[in-house]
């Protein structure tokens, strides 16, 4: 079977677990008054009621209210919601299940949003879950659906629901129905225990993908998300390879000579570009997924590395020393018309473009300090999002509005290291770390699920 | 389509092999040189010196670098069925993949080296291990001078 046959089988797979039904609860859909401009600098929250979604039955009662704690938790952490705290609320659930809420009421508490939601279980076993929004200051209905799933998929169905949120009252996609593939660190830091593992966004559903017997680095995913590459030392031998998160099945990525390392896909998930090591010399190549051929696009004496395609897959953009130190350079995808991007002082690495094409994110290193930062393709408005002692490594959310990175700092007693994971608003606000149970490195943010 | 499945229980059993009876053996060789094996990997640590030291991002071999080299290939004649890999390192102050190439054109100056002094590049096979792999633990100058390294192993 084919590559593709097999993705294409597993996307079917998933939307078939999951079924959307749109505009179930939609009557009159008003025009938006209520909108968020998250292209300025700092915004300040917006005040949000969520109520629980609390069914009628025992079990659909715990489940409803689960799932509003799950999408108040979201919504709280992009930074630009401030849900309330439910005990002031004076209108229940049930009260809010039909008709309009009392706008009043909820005006008075200094909400500006307002959403209700409803779980049920059906005699198939299957839950059915449904929400409105209501733009609080103007009196009206704003948005509504309703989901059916696999009672299972509640945290799922939680984080599409606050995605649809988040994108009705900014006008962005959401990214909260995604996860985040990273390198779990444990040990000294000479003998570096480094395991793949995985978790949704929110830290939750946490699970190792390697045992941590071999040394594993920079995991990526795939646009189809099922599947990741990454680089292991597998037999002492340094190589990407492909790992199937259903299957949990590792392939080794092409035939190459030397080290290969620093792997991604392209953006249709077809090939994926990589750098091999050779002889002293670091050029970057790609792998055809299904003819598995081999193309070179640099040939240049020094060290080209950090590949990474635009969008539209026309470009990658790279880092390289070719001009002395280590710069960021785009090039067509076949390799053709190399020009230099970064002039800043200090050294640039890492770029990775913004799913939206409109930024590439970088680790740039001056002196004594690292920093995330962001730049322009054509090369202006280079910015700096988070500066310390050492970090590196930065992902975009899907909607290029967040980027995870990791901080890596020296433990109290200097003997070891104490890595974690950040995430940060493109506007270099609300900077947070991410939870995860051991320490960690290299995360990679995962497409929306499909 | 080529196939690796990972044997991890396989890896399992010769990481704790390996790691296991360390600390017995220091104690059991202290003091006691004519206990090295000759052509072991003790005896290029012990009697010929196992590793060379690199400047601040540089890949250039230094005067003493080049005098444990030369100490190094002299060994490595008088032990011809020895096979090694060197194994290239940088120091923290560097991105992962960056530090990955240059840990590859490290290990790759050694290998030039020996080979220009005579030692089959057959012999010598390269890997990198960027700085994942510090043998000093620690963030000052006095440990990452000691981390920028190549390092002979006997295979």
């Amino acid at each position: 079977m084919t590559t593709k046959t097999r993705l294409l089988l597993k996307f079917a797979g998933l939307t078939g677990a999951l079924f959307l039904s749109l505009g179930v609860a939609a009557p009159q859909e008003a025009r938006a008054e209520l909108r968020i401009d998250i292209t300025r600098g700092v915004v300040e929250p917006l005040p949000i009621a969520i109520t629980s979604f609390a069914g009628s039955g025992g079990r659909d009662a715990q489940l409803g209210a689960d799932i509003s704690k799950v999408i108040s938790a979201d919504l709280e952490r992009s930074g630009l919601f401030r849900p309330l705290d439910p005990r002031g609320f004076l209108q229940t659930p049930d009260q809010l299940r039909s008709g309009d809420p009392r706008y009043q009421d909820w005006k008075a508490l200094g909400a500006q949003a307002l959403v209700a939601g409803n779980t049920t279980t059906g005699g198939d076993g299957r839950m059915k879950v449904d929400f409105r929004l209501w733009d609080v200051a103007a009196g009206q209905y704003m948005h509504g659906l309703s989901y059916t799933a696999s009672p299972q998929e509640w945290r799922r169905i939680a984080h599409i629901v606050a995605d649809a949120i988040y994108k009705r009252l900014t006008g962005e996609d959401g990214y909260f129905d995604t996860r985040v593939v990273y390198v779990a660190e444990s040990g000294p830091a000479n003998v570096r225990k480094k395991q793949l593992a995985i978790m949704d966004q929110d830290s939750e559903n946490h699970q190792f993908l390697t045992d941590g017997q071999t040394l594993v680095l920079t995991p990526r995913f795939s646009p189809t998300t099922q599947e990741i590459t990454y680089m292991s030392y597998f037999n002492k031998k340094p190589r990407v390879y492909l790992f199937n998160i259903d299957t949990g099945r590792q392939e080794v990525l092409g035939d190459f000579p030397g080290m290969t390392f620093a792997p991604r896909f392209s953006p249709d998930g077809n090939r994926v570009v990589m750098s091999m090591a050779r002889n002293g010399n670091t050029d970057i190549y790609t792998l055809d997924l299904r003819t598995r051929r081999q193309t070179q696009l640099t040939d240049s004496p020094g060290i080209d590395t950090g590949p990474s395609y635009s969008p539209d897959g026309q470009k990658i953009v790279f880092e390289s020393d070719r001009g002395g130190t280590q710069q960021l350079y785009i090039m067509g995808a076949d390799g053709s018309g190399v020009k230099r991007l970064s002039f800043g002082e200090g050294r640039y690495g890492t770029p990775v473009w913004s799913p939206r094409g409109d930024l590439i994110a970088f680790t740039r290193q001056r002196g004594s300090s690292f920093a995330i930062g962001v730049i322009r393709p054509d090369g202006t408005g280079e910015r700096i999002l988070s500066e310390g002692y050492h970090v590196e490594g930065p992902t975009w959310a899907p909607n290029g509005r967040v980027i995870m990175f990791f901080k890596d700092l020296p433990s109290g007693d200097g003997r070891g290291r104490n890595a974690k994971l950040y995430s940060i608003d493109i506007t270099g606000a609300n900077e947070r770390r991410v939870s995860t149970p051991l320490d960690a490195s290299d995360p990679a943010w995962s497409p929306l699920i499909p | 389509m080529r196939m690796k499945f990972l044997a991890l229980a396989a890896v399992a059993l010769l990481a704790a092999c390996e790691t296991a009876p360390k600390d017995a053996n220091t104690g059991a060789a202290t003091g006691t040189q004519s206990s090295i094996r000759p052509g072991s990997q003790e005896d290029l640590a012990v009697n010929v010196g196992d590793r060379v030291f690199f400047g601040l991002d540089r890949i250039d071999l230094s005067p003493e670098a080049r005098a444990t080299l030369d100490r190094q290939a002299t060994w490595l004649q008088t032990y011809g069925s020895v096979t090694v890999t060197i194994e290239g390192h940088a120091d923290e102050r560097g991105t992962r993949e960056y530090n990955l190439a240059l840990g590859e054109r490290r290990a790759n100056s050694v290998k030039n080296y020996l080979a220009a002094k005579g030692i089959s590049p057959n012999r010598v096979k390269v890997v990198s291990y960027g700085k994942e792999k510090p043998a000093v633990v620690g963030s000052t100058e006095a440990a990452w001078s000691q981390n920028r390294r190549g390092v002979t192993v006997v295979d």
